[in-house]
């Protein structure tokens, strides 16, 4: 089982970005379970989303406590939430951020891990540029099918044709293809 | 034909399978997507001969539900918490007026304090109103359960709640199997009312019983309820036979055959519960789950056969007796009359509390080595009911009690669990 | 004329004395058009006799003439809701019921949305012509039924709900209600103290209140004037959506009053302007009953018990002056009088 946790905040497409992952998945012959932790239903506040992939029935209903991957829309929760609490050392983290990740000041936190899994990209501008909405969900998950080689980059393309009507699709899908080539261009030269 | 969505739409999709006639809701979180799903299909057009109607408050939607389901039409609400509370009056009285309304709850807690998050107390709330209450481990089976609860409500001619985890499954996206039409056609046949408000035959519904007839009148819902007994079996056999899957039933067993310790719950957590009992089956012990899917009728005769054989029982709830415990222990306690083995009751998930499966594994563990209370409130934070029962007993005016600890806790954003 | 001896076919009766040019409300020897539905041998007694309600009760005479009135505009197609309340307890102990028609019970403050519920059910089985009343009484309308009330006004569905009004929580022992006049007494509202029985300043307006919601139809009615209740509930029925009825109808056990002067009281509550009649379409008020005798409030008020502490030695005449304002308001506000 492979295990997504999403962090960000209300309005970015958090729950929408877990959701289509498990669409994906699923696109793919694969279980998938995606769903939210709710706070409040308020636009701004920090929310959570998450979602398993496995080849078999996933029967787990605990929030995502050990993540395989983390996904981080807003770097401002960086220091509000405990956002890397029970990411394994062998984990995946995407960060959305013009920044990388020593700009962040997270150089010496992301030293224990494998350089090779981290990846920042900015995300926001992909969208605002190909969509024209600062919703970084879809470059993000591209770039995590980059990074992890999880799902395909056909079936993240497959999965957004399947959720948003054409016109939004077909942005959403060029947006997707810059994050995988930049997601994927990093993790070649495992620059951070 | 399967698909990957969320669940309140799976049970949207299945609702309109049963082609209902009436529907009427208010909207209540975490219910409102699956009103919203079928609401949209019929202005749209994709769900036809269906009057969707907004209702005022829920007493208003099962108020139009019963008059809607007296002139004969198939009808249909959703509501959880606070919603079912405010329509009590008018759910026993759908019961007690034999209506065949099929109702989802998407179970959330009951206020004060004001919780959006899922346990079970709102339908436990209503578990002697006389509905049938039918709890989905899945989001596959909530929406098996709704086509099962029609064609049960309908040959009994008694209401049935289909509950439903809030959040945990009403809003996760899972892969499920959406039956075709002709299928659910074959398996549910058109509504034919026992009763009928019809011109051409008019009765009168409702009348005043008093202390000569009521008992009588009770007995038969009663014997109703346990007519259900067999009656679910059945037609999960039938549903298990046409649509390829087994859903619904009285109970499910899960490695019990040898089980020394039994777990007993309802609903979505039996799936975190299956993966701990694997993983400590893979370490030697003899240990197994069931899942009771039929709350009411309670399904004693079966639920003592399963539990016989064991050494302990553990019922995990996500509820509350206040004062007193374990409401599914009591049932549970029924079906054991006479036998002697250590029962445990367990309160966990209240208010959405997460049941994990770390602390799942240490609760077993302890279980198993008769290290439980008689009742355990799961992952409580004892260091916070201490310093709030100590500041009680320091002076009068403390302040409301919930709004103290959250200020003890600190901020709930920071916290992943 | 009869010959003696001779036995009659059942469509003939021996005609006793009526005065032609009457509209008393039995009179058979007016035109067709003009006759009461009550003087129709083939009225459908919907509510039929049997029932338990009290010597002299307005809301049985009310509820009676209402619906076979409906019946008889419907082509006999009719499905009644009905709230907990007198009328609803008098009319079915159990195993009894005095309904010839399809009635159904549910809860005190819900008939409204039932009949919402059932009108929807005919809709989409397809039975267009069979239509819906509810009814309740103030109680069940005004307070405990208000909800669901506006709800159904709101949508618009298809229903007309009766109101009868007899001012108080009767059927439980008489308790005070919204529709409770000033200075009646009431369990609630006993008369004693600075201020005996109802307060002024409270009680709401429904008949306003269903107009505010801009509904198809609304009037008042009394069982003063069957021949204008049956009218207004005909007229009511051939619309459709949302309608309501508000009828007054005396209560002597309640009020304190004699059986014999239900209709006398109801009369004189009109003829004060203490209840105004008219008629309202789409928030506009289309007609009203003028007043043919003004009476002074008193009249009214001294034959019910429960105004009695009004009266006496020491008339609290403080008290009446505001009823008699009150009533003179209504007179303007509705244009009563020429």
């Amino acid at each position: 089982m492979f295990q997504v946790r999403i962090h960000g905040r209300g309005g970015q497409g958090v729950v929408s970005g877990a959701e289509l992952l498990s669409v994906a998945a699923f696109i793919e012959g694969r279980y998938a379970q995606a769903f939210p932790s709710f706070g409040s239903e308020r636009m701004g506040a920090p929310v959570m989303a998450f979602c398993r992939i496995d080849v078999r029935e996933i029967r787990l209903r605990e929030p995502v406590m050990a993540p395989d991957a983390l996904i981080i829309q807003d770097p401002t929760l960086l220091h509000q939430v405990d956002l890397f609490n029970g990411l394994i050392k062998t984990g995946f983290i995407l960060l959305n951020s013009t920044r990388s990740f020593s700009e962040l000041g997270l150089e010496a936190f992301v030293a224990s891990f494998r350089r090779e899994r981290l990846c920042t990209l900015p995300a926001t501008e992909i969208a605002l540029k190909h969509v024209g909405r600062p919703v970084p969900n879809v470059p993000l998950l591209a770039a995590f099918a980059a990074i992890t080689g999880q799902i395909r980059q056909e079936s993240v393309i497959k999965a957004i044709r399947e959720k948003f009507p054409s016109a939004i699709a077909e942005k959403n899908v060029a947006a997707a293809a810059e994050a995988f080539e930049f997601a994927r261009k990093r993790s070649e030269t495992a620059d951070a | 034909m399967l698909k990957q969505t969320e669940g309140s739409h799976a049970v949207a999709e299945a609702i309109a399978l049963c082609r209902p006639q009436v529907i009427c809701a208010y909207p209540i979180t975490p219910q409102t997507h699956i009103v919203e799903g079928v609401g949209e299909m019929v202005k749209d057009g994709t769900l036809v001969n269906c009057e969707f109607i907004n209702v005022e408050s829920e007493f208003a939607a099962m108020s139009v539900a019963i008059g809607a389901s007296a002139a004969g039409a198939r009808t249909y609400t959703a509501t959880s918490s606070q919603g079912l509370l405010f329509m009590a009056e008018a759910v026993y009285n759908a019961a007690g007026l034999g209506l065949p309304i099929v109702m989802t709850i998407g179970n959330r807690a009951i206020g004060a304090p004001i919780n959006i998050w899922n346990d079970h107390s709102d339908s436990m709330s209503m578990r002697d109103a006389g509905w049938i209450q039918l709890f989905a481990v899945t989001n596959q089976e909530a929406l098996d359960l709704h086509i099962q609860a029609f064609r049960l409500a309908e040959e009994l001619s008694c209401p049935v709640m289909v509950c439903m985890d809030g959040f945990i499954l009403t809003h996760a996206y899972d892969r499920v199997d959406i039956p075709g039409q002709a299928d659910v056609d074959a398996y549910l046949p058109p509504f034919q009312p026992r009763q009928i408000l019809d011109p051409a035959d008019p009765v009168t519904i409702g009348a005043l019983v008093g202390p000569e007839a009521f008992t009588e009148v009770r007995y038969l819902g009663h014997h109703k309820q346990l007519r259900a007994l067999s009656l679910i079996p059945k037609l999960a056999s039938e549903f298990a036979t046409r649509f390829g899957r087994d859903s619904g039933g009285l109970i499910r067993e899960y490695r019990t055959e040898d089980a020394e310790t039994i777990v007993v719950a309802l609903g979505s957590v039996i799936g975190t519960v299956q993966d701990v009992v694997d993983e400590l089956r893979e370490s030697g012990e003899r240990i197994g789950a069931i899942s009771i899917c039929s709350f009411r009728p309670f399904p004693v005769a079966v639920l003592r056969e399963a539990l016989q054989a064991a050494k302990r029982v553990v019922v995990l709830e996500k509820c509350l007796a206040v004062g007193l415990g374990g409401i599914v222990s009591d049932g549970v306690r029924k079906s054991l009359s006479g036998i002697q083995l250590k029962g445990y009751t367990v309160i966990a998930g209240l208010g959405g509390r997460a049941i994990t499966v770390t602390s799942l594994r240490q609760l077993f563990r302890d279980a198993i080595a008769d290290e439980l209370e008689q009742v355990t409130f799961l992952d409580l934070n004892a260091e916070v009911v201490s310093h709030e029962l100590e500041r009680e007993a320091q002076a009068r005016r403390t302040g409301p009690t919930a709004e103290a600890i959250l200020r003890r806790m600190g901020t709930v954003a920071s916290q992943i669990g | 004329m009869i010959e003696p001896g001779r036995t009659m076919p059942y469509s003939m009766q021996e005609v006793k004395f009526y005065q032609t040019g009457t509209f008393t409300v039995g009179n058979r020897l007016l035109d067709e058009t003009e006759r009461a539905v009550q003087a129709n041998m083939q009225r459908t007694n919907s509510l039929n006799s049997g029932h338990r309600a009290c010597q002299g009760c307005g809301e049985a005479l009310g509820a009676r003439y209402a619906i076979d009135a409906a019946m008889r505009a419907t082509n006999n197609q009719i499905i009644a809701v009905n709230a907990t309340g007198c009328l609803e307890v008098f009319s079915t102990p159990y195993p009894e019921s005095s309904w010839q028609i399809p009635w159904i019970h549910s809860l005190f403050g819900n008939a409204a949305a039932v009949a919402s519920g059932v009108a929807a059910a005919l809709r989409v089985t397809g039975h267009t012509n069979t239509r819906v009343v509810a009814q309740g009484g103030d109680g069940g309308t005004t307070d405990i039924g208000f909800g669901c009330l506006s709800g159904m006004f709101e949508r618009n569905d298809d229903v007309l709900y009766i109101c009868y009004d007899n001012e108080a929580y009767m059927n439980t022992g008489v308790q005070r209600s919204s529709a409770t006049p000033p200075t009646a007494r009431t369990a609630t509202t006993m008369a004693v103290g600075k201020e005996p029985g109802n307060v002024f300043g409270t009680g709401k307006n429904v008949p306003l209140i269903a107009m505010a919601h801009f509904i198809p139809y609304v009037a008042t009615a009394s069982v003063a004037n069957l021949h204008d209740l049956e009218f207004k509930v005909t007229k009511a029925m051939s619309m459709h959506g949302a309608r309501y009825i508000h009828i007054h109808v005396p209560c002597p056990l309640g009020w304190g009053s004699a059986p014999a002067d239900t209709i006398k009281l109801a009369r004189l509550a009109v003829e004060t302007g203490l209840f105004p009649l008219f008629e309202a379409e789409d928030g506009e008020i289309t007609g009203r009953t003028k007043i043919r005798r003004k009476a002074p409030v008193e009249d009214y008020l001294k034959l019910q018990k429960r105004f009695s502490h009004l009266f006496g030695p020491k008339p609290d005449d403080a008290r009446l002056a505001r009823i008699q304002a009150n009533a003179d308001r209504n007179i303007a506000k509705f244009g009563l009088l020429d």
